[in-house]
């Protein structure tokens, strides 16, 4: 197979030469290469969003077990408390109501709020836990809340010496 | 069964870093130009819809009858406020025009919501999910034969329920999702496509539609007797109804008003009835006309959906969280132009903030394939292929 790159990542690569940490930063701009592993949605108690806590089988060698379904496990119950219907959800709903919903054009709901804590909390994870093991987790949001999307990511650098060696032969 | 969609390395730019990334070879000025302005996700929308506003508001690509129904309660309140008021003002109260008002302004803008609001479309799968549940159907289905259209069964509140895969947004459907042909999208908790209001109703948009139903009922019936009152007014003061109408300044409005306002009333009373009876139920408008939940099959089905007490039912449905829009119109495309545009030309985002990486696939199986590194990839080898995150 022929090695094939587009032009824009062989400059960042020669931008990276020098590239050994694991920064989040340094992964989102060079993070090219990777498998994918998708977390589908758990429906078993109903349509409120949950994800199956099941561990998958290619991050065994890469995070603990423990460690991913406890992140997945608080990713469910900040979904749940975004949905809760509780005493703060009905009065939203009725002083929505009785403004004819027009003050969803002026304030933040709950549920945007705590979209926002879950975009953080995803954030933090993966800067202090997931992007050292070369990990990415992606905020389920992105993909229209269908899934929890972890790509795997390989050392971008051995890539790029891979490549020259075979390109210069 | 992925290709590599990369362009190869000039062997003459490696040693040199360039500061700019090179011309592209093959492609026009005009993409070049096009791909530098950077676009937002409306535009490349694959549903059928149409967007305004820079991407605020959204309709159904046919509007169908909405400037109709817009039209019609403009005309029939204008009406109103021109020939009763006044007269039912002088007579009665000036609370009328008020009440009037407030209850025109409530359907007005709960309409518009409707309309324009996200029903609560589901983006459709990306690639890489779409190949992860093809992976995950071939390796539980059944390999002896073509297996029909395909399902998956979930186990909700100790109810069986099928999922059914979509092959245009290529993913299982959530529970209570359909997806609508006329818009091309799937919806979660499809309730039904409404002509009058020229959008789906949906999960986003159930609660302004049932105000939009149940205010104009108010409207109407209050519009109606106000016309009777003011007719009655007239004929008590004079020699009867016929008298009362000729001498009535707006007397054929008057008629065209009160014969609209009778058929108007049961419709949409008995609309609203409808769906004051689905609200309390936690049923939708699909599923109460499919018999999903009525054990037409003789099987005994109960709605899983349903808290099993009228009020919570109602509460859930109407004043529930109300979920964010999962379709992010006004966000900015990837620079390497999201794959649902269907774009050959993938690159790597040279400054990927969120991005999701469209590159996998290529990269991946060009990486497995150096047989000659001495220091292999961490990952094993089709990996992604055989990816089963969860079995079904």
């Amino acid at each position: 197979m022929l090695p094939c790159f587009p032009l824009t990542f062989q400059t960042n690569c020669n931008r990276y030469m020098g590239y050994k940490t694991h920064s989040l930063q340094d992964m989102r701009q060079q993070a090219a290469i990777a498998a994918k592993v998708f977390l589908q949605r758990d429906y078993t108690n109903g349509t409120v969003c949950q994800f199956q806590t099941k561990f998958p089988s290619e991050l065994e060698t890469r995070i603990d077990k423990q460690q991913f379904e406890e992140t997945v496990r608080t990713l469910n119950n900040l979904y749940a408390e975004a949905e809760k219907l509780g005493s703060q959800s009905y009065i939203e709903g009725c002083l929505a109501c009785l403004t004819a919903y027009t003050i969803f054009l002026c304030m933040e709901t709950h549920y945007e709020k705590v979209l926002k804590k879950i975009a953080k909390y995803i954030q933090e994870q993966n800067d202090k836990i997931y992007a050292p093991r070369g990990l990415l987790l992606t905020d389920p949001i992105e993909r229209g809340l269908r899934v929890v999307s972890c790509a795997l990511v390989f050392a971008v650098a051995r890539i790029f010496r891979l490549l020259r060696s075979v390109t210069y032969k | 069964m992925k290709n590599c969609e990369y362009q190869q390395i000039d062997p003459q730019a490696l040693p040199t870093p360039t500061p700019t990334p090179p011309p592209h070879q093959g492609d026009g000025s005009d993409r070049r130009e096009e791909q530098r302005r950077p676009r937002k996700k409306w535009e490349v929308f694959p549903g059928k819809n149409r967007f305004y506003c820079d991407g605020r508001i959204m309709l159904a690509r046919q509007s169908g009858v909405l400037p109709l129904t817009l039209g019609l309660i403009l005309v029939t309140s204008g009406l109103f406020f021109i020939f009763d008021c006044p007269f039912l003002v002088k007579q009665l109260t000036s609370c009328i025009p008020v009440i009037g008002g407030v209850l025109f302004v409530f359907v007005l803008i709960t309409l518009l919501q409707t309309s324009f609001t996200d029903p609560g479309i589901l983006p459709r799968a990306t690639p890489e999910e779409a190949a992860d549940i093809e992976n995950q159907i071939d390796n539980t289905g059944n390999t002896s034969y073509r297996p029909p259209p395909r399902t998956k069964e979930v186990l909700i509140n100790q109810q069986v329920v099928k999922l059914k895969y979509c092959f245009t947004c290529k993913m299982f459907r959530p529970p209570r999702t359909s997806h609508c042909s006329l818009c091309d999208n799937c919806v979660e908790r499809f309730d039904h496509h409404c002509p009058w209001v020229g959008n789906c109703v949906g999960k986003r948009n159930y609660r302004f539609f049932y105000t939009f139903i149940v205010s104009l009922s108010f409207l109407t019936a209050f519009i109606f007797g106000c016309v009777t009152t003011h007719l009655a007014l007239r004929a008590q003061g004079g020699k009867g109804l016929v008298f009362a109408l000729q001498e009535s300044p707006g007397r054929y409005p008057l008629l065209i008003k009160a014969f609209f306002r009778i058929s108007y009333i049961w419709s949409i009373l008995g609309l609203s009835g409808f769906h004051t009876y689905l609200v309390a139920s936690n049923l939708t408008t699909n599923e109460d006309i499919k018999g999903s939940w009525s054990g037409k099959s003789g099987e005994d089905v109960t709605n899983p959906y349903s808290h099993k007490n009228i009020f919570f039912n109602c509460c859930s449905v109407l004043c529930g969280p109300m979920p964010p829009s999962l379709i992010d119109r006004r966000g900015f495309l990837p620079a390497d132009d999201s794959a649902q545009t269907g774009s050959a030309n993938s690159e790597l985002p040279t400054q990927a903030t969120k991005s999701e990486l469209n590159v996998v696939g290529g990269c991946s199986q060009l990486a497995f394939g150096f047989q000659e590194s001495p220091s292999p990839v961490s990952a094993p080898p089709n990996s992604h292929k055989n990816s089963t995150s969860t079995s079904a």
